[in-house]
């Protein structure tokens, strides 16, 4: 009997419409497996019975020829995507007890569309974070482990709370990312304001997209940036990405800033010919020190990308360098306004205070983590009276510099332009960012361009690194141009071969 | 540019978050080093550059201005720490 965790989104999609399984079957392999993977502590609330009443309603739903796009499927979804009546904290404890009467629209679609929710899943504390080390349910353990390990060091390492020396899967979808890699659900909900789908992606060998801002709908998502943030799937295969992305796509006018046009049938783009594409490599992405495992990789990326027709150029984005330090005056400016809702008086936790101000100030000393109250504090001063025009009003206008260079790169007829992921792969827990915050934002230096621009990213599997650990290529599209991305993406999977995904060590 | 003790005390005021004085410095430390590191952006030539206000050219989408929904409530109080007859409930507000 195959594994039925094993089997692609793709796969299981035909064979529950073939009626080879059944969406109970499939589900309840998944619960089992998230059950002997509590090691890796992906997933903050199960919701296991309400997994199987959905599984039985789309079996009834595939026995009448009735199937959805995802019918049947279990799925895991990211903890910052409101479930209605379901645990939605964006793994803060400023959210203590939360469960919104209400459902987001990307869920919302998933559901519409015959998915199986089996759980809500870690990650940084309201998406701040590149490791999953800032939740409060604390960190996530990726799949992949470390170099020279040994399975019962691994388990160990596991069994602790702090799970040190275990790799990161990197974040803020970090759960989201171990989860898939781990074979814990065919597929998960994500989101990404500065990498956090893509990182977490080359970081456990999976594939992640995040689509032009605008593309999905941000209703019901616990807000971090709202310029920045974008909703997208993680999984383990290009196609299994398109399936859910059109699923989770479309127009929404509880969204203004969702666009109306319509979606494509994404997974129709995989397998489509690249040839005659023309692929810009950015000269600024190569930077001082790079490790030249990662340029060989971008290098063969761009090989195979050529043996299958298209042709490769060298562009130039020259605002760059300037993408991170203004994505992070930017970002905390918006988050600082975007978690200011967050006072004790309506939901979540309250701290008693003699008065409303002291309420305030308490509630959210307990609340926030240390990163959310560092970025909150920058975010705080960047937009403070006498400092608005030097900081914010000026990472704006950079923005739109670098805007203007992609703009002018796919003026000349570039279709997409291939960077390596991360500048590194996996790094372990607790060895970053202790000493300088700055340190930890480093690796989001090759995403965060794409947030700045609005474009559409996407995240494939290209290899692994000397030490075994996965490394990833990212491929940057026009606007509403996913289609370009699913095709080239599909390109590199084929040429790199299908990720090896790591055999369960962690029960 | 740096912030000094007081200007950290002030910040950590306007976002309404309470610090002890024990953790200023410490806090000072932290957002010092992201001063640093955005300080790369000051000598970018930004002359004449619209600050982004729209990611994607979009206008704004209007709607009929008719009653869409509403009556509900008990779902906005459902989640609230302490409610009294339909308000949520708060510690004095105004002397």
């Amino acid at each position: 009997m195959t594994d039925l965790t094993s089997l692609t989104l793709a796969e299981a999609r035909d064979r529950l419409k073939q009626r080879a399984i059944s969406s109970v079957e499939i589900t309840r392999a998944h619960l089992g497996a998230i059950e002997r993977a509590e090691g890796l502590n992906t997933f903050v609330a199960i919701t296991a019975e309400k997994a199987l009443q959905m599984a039985e309603a789309s079996d009834a739903r595939l026995a009448r020829k009735e199937a959805g796009p995802l019918e049947g499927l279990p799925i895991g979804v990211k903890d910052l995507y409101a479930t209605e009546g379901v645990h939605t904290q964006a793994c803060s404890h400023i959210l203590d007890g939360f469960k919104p009467r209400y459902e987001s629209t990307v869920t919302a679609n998933l559901w519409r569309d015959g998915a199986v929710m089996l759980g809500k899943l870690n990650m940084d504390e309201f998406a701040m974070g590149s490791s999953n080390e800032t939740s409060y349910y604390g960190p996530v353990a990726s799949p992949w482990l470390p170099p020279n390990w040994s399975r019962d060091r691994g388990r160990a390492a596991a069994l602790s709370s702090d799970k040190r020396g275990l790799l990161t899967p990197g974040g803020s979808s970090g759960g989201s990312a171990s989860a898939v890699s781990a074979r814990l659900c065919l597929a998960a909900t994500a989101s990404d304001t500065g990498g956090s789908i893509r990182q977490p992606a080359a970081f456990t060998g999976i594939v992640g997209i995040k689509p032009t801002y605008g593309r999905c709908s941000r209703y019901g998502m616990v807000a971090f940036a709202s310029s920045l943030d974008q909703a997208g799937p993680l999984a383990r295969t290009v196609r299994d990405a398109a399936i859910m992305l059109r699923s989770m796509a479309g127009p929404d006018p509880k969204d203004s800033t969702c666009s109306p046009t319509p979606v494509p049938d994404y997974e129709a783009a995989v397998g489509r010919s690249v040839k005659g594409m023309k692929i810009g490599v950015p000269k600024e992405y190569r930077l001082e020190g790079m490790s030249s495992e990662i340029e060989r990789l971008w290098a063969r990326g761009a090989e195979w990308l050529r043996a299958a027709g298209a042709s490769i150029v060298d562009v130039s984005l020259p605002h760059t360098p300037y993408a991170l330090p203004a994505y992070y005056i930017v970002a905390p400016a918006e988050a600082s306004s975007n978690l200011a809702r967050y006072d004790g008086v309506r939901y979540g936790l309250r701290e008693p205070g003699a008065d409303i101000t002291e309420l305030y100030e308490k509630t959210r000393a307990r609340g926030f983590g240390t990163e959310v109250r560092r970025r909150l504090m920058i975010g705080t001063y960047v937009l403070s009276a006498g400092y608005y025009d030097a900081y914010y009003v000026r990472a704006q206008k950079i923005r739109t510099l670098i805007k203007r260079d992609f703009e002018r790169v796919f003026a000349d007829g570039v279709d997409a332009i291939l960077t390596p992921a991360t500048p590194s792969a996996a790094f372990g827990i607790g060895e970053k960012g202790s000493d300088n915050p700055v340190e930890m934002y480093l690796n989001d230096v090759f995403t965060v361009t794409v947030n700045m621009a609005g474009l559409p990213g996407l995240v494939a599997p290209a290899g692994l690194s000397s030490e075994g650990l996965p490394l990833g290529l990212q491929l940057i599209g026009r606007p509403f141009d996913e289609e370009t991305l699913f095709a080239l993406g599909e390109t590199i999977e084929q040429s790199a071969g299908r990720m090896t995904l790591p055999e369960p060590w962690w029960a | 540019m740096s912030v000094d003790l007081n200007t950290v005390r002030r910040i950590a005021h306007l976002a309404r978050i309470a610090v002890s004085e024990a953790e200023i410095p410490h806090l000072q430390g932290e957002i010092n080093a992201i001063l640093k590191f955005v300080e790369a952006l000051d000598t970018v030539d930004v002359d004449g550059v619209e600050p982004m206000t729209s990611v994607i050219p979009m206008r704004l989408p209007m709607r009929e201005d008719v009653v869409a929904d509403g009556d509900i409530a008990p779902l906005v109080l459902a989640n609230a720490p302490l409610t009294e007859d339909g308000f949520f409930v708060v510690p004095k507000v105004i002397e």
